[in-house]
């Protein structure tokens, strides 16, 4: 049986169409459809109900260091306010899951996870603690909002003082007051463009959903389901767990090198990548040339050889054509390479193209 | 042209030009199910349909889809305009018409429109 975040009945008010994702009940489109609620987070702004993931905390003595070997990247001069991004490997080098860490203080850490992967998560890091610190698992009384798109600013400045809001990117502040709201904000998202992510108590969840509606719809702000999550993440380029990666693709094959760190003295999985050797396969951008649409799993031909599979691909709204990442051999991974991905057993010319497809200016 | 369209269960319409022609495309109930619409892939001019049979795919933002022939025939002509413009069915499913069948011999399970609102309203 399905979950329902806390904003279930928003969804289906705003006729929202609910499909089971990750053990939830979530909304992948609106009435507006995918594209139009795509363009909007491009061009204005868009609100996403992201409450299906995740929130961990490691608190104690040792929380730092519990961190430091439980993520592949380096945590050691993240400082109060700051989060970071990282992979979570296997002793193997595969990847447990990809999460964000927000440094409340030295001794407590939040961890936002997928929600595919929470109990997966919450069981492995368990079996891994050490020391004085302990695991909490709040994601069943926290609600995230994602707001999304340039004019997210101005949106959330007339919730709160502007001043109070996160500036830099990658940065939070914990107990915001938004009309009322006690809230933790910040500037990250999914999407390629600039915006919030917005932790609430699951019970001022529905009245923080609306007031952002209100508050932007002068805006044009609207609400985005899960569809427009996902193409506006393929555009920017951003891996998706159980796509991109999984328990058997390394980190470094998955294009992630830059949140590894070997210099880092140890965590689990630095063995296991480092016998890995020089990858032989890695994450590319392709956009398909030809007529259709490669979605994941299609196999990626250069002549009759197979060099690799897509592991996401979708008809790109901003760019106007079909896009896709696939894992390729090494050997053939350089920009502009031109190869044919099999889709439905029908090949369609493509080329490497650089990653992200899409940048904000 | 003012003929009646008949519908398949799988949610294709015809459109009887007369015994042995007819204009096949997909509900309005369908391109609302499948959202924006982005790619169609057609038949060629000439090639065989059949009953139950795919003869195109749709896509969606999200997924892919296959249309199924309600009718046994020949390709006498594709509307091109899809090609370019895949969006035109989904503002008006009911005149975007994807192909065009001949020497029809055969004719699958087919409800008046009247059946297929109850269809589709279950």
């Amino acid at each position: 049986m399905e979950l329902k975040t806390p904003l279930y009945d928003c969804h289906v008010k705003a006729e929202g169409k609910i499909v089971p994702f990750a053990g939830y009940l979530l909304p992948v489109q609106y009435k507006s459809g995918v594209i139009a609620e795509h363009m909007a987070v491009r061009k204005a702004a868009g609100l996403f109900d992201v409450s299906h993931m995740g929130e961990l905390v490691i608190k104690g003595k040792d929380a730092f260091n519990n961190i430091q070997m439980l993520v592949t990247n380096d945590c050691s001069r993240m400082k109060d306010g700051q989060v970071k991004y990282s992979p979570m490997c296997n002793e193997e080098g595969g990847v447990v899951d990809d999460v964000l860490i927000y440094r409340i203080n030295g001794e407590e850490y939040l961890i936002v996870v997928n929600a595919s992967n929470r109990h997966k998560d919450v069981e492995w890091m368990k079996a891994h603690l050490f020391g004085e610190a302990e695991l909490l698992d709040l994601s069943d009384e926290m609600a995230l909002i994602a707001l999304q798109g340039p004019l997210s600013a101005i949106i959330l400045g007339k919730l709160t003082d502007s001043d109070l809001l996160p500036v830099k990117y990658y940065t939070f502040k914990d107990n915001i007051d938004l009309s009322g709201i006690n809230c933790m904000i910040s500037k990250t998202g999914y999407t390629g463009e600039a915006g919030y992510e917005i932790c609430c108590k699951n019970e001022d969840a529905v009245k923080l959903w609306e007031m952002l509606l209100d508050a932007g719809s002068d805006e044009g702000l609207i609400p985005c389901g899960l569809g427009a999550r996902d193409t506006l993440r393929l555009e920017a380029g951003m891996p998706l767990y159980g796509h991109e990666m999984n328990d058997l693709i390394s980190p470094i094959e998955a294009g992630l090198g830059f949140a590894v760190k070997l210099n880092k003295e140890n965590f689990i999985g630095k063995k296991g990548i480092i016998d890995r050797g020089t990858p032989t396969r890695t994450r590319v951008g392709i956009k398909i040339t030809g007529r259709g649409i490669a979605r994941e799993d299609c196999p990626v031909f250069i002549g009759d050889k197979e060099i690799g599979k897509t592991t996401s691909g979708t008809h790109s709204p901003f760019l106007g054509y079909p896009i896709a990442m696939a894992l390729v051999d090494v050997d053939v991974s350089s920009i502009g390479t031109v190869l044919e991905v099999d889709v439905r057993g029908r090949k369609i010319a493509a080329e490497i193209v650089k990653l992200p497809f899409y940048i904000h200016e | 042209m003012s003929k009646e369209f008949l519908f398949a269960k799988s949610h294709e319409w015809v459109q009887f030009l007369d015994d042995t022609r007819a204009r096949i495309g997909i509900s309005d109930y369908a391109q609302s199910e499948l959202g924006d619409l982005v790619f169609i892939s057609l038949p060629e001019e000439g090639d065989e349909v059949a009953v139950g049979e795919t003869f195109a795919d749709v896509e969606s933002v999200k997924a892919v889809s296959n249309v199924y022939s309600p009718v046994t025939g020949i390709v006498k002509a594709i509307n091109e305009n899809l090609l370019d413009q895949p969006e035109l069915v989904n503002s008006d499913a009911m005149d975007a018409w994807f192909i065009e069948v001949e020497n029809i011999s055969d004719r699958g399970d087919l409800l008046s429109e009247e059946e297929y609102k109850k269809l589709i309203a279950e």
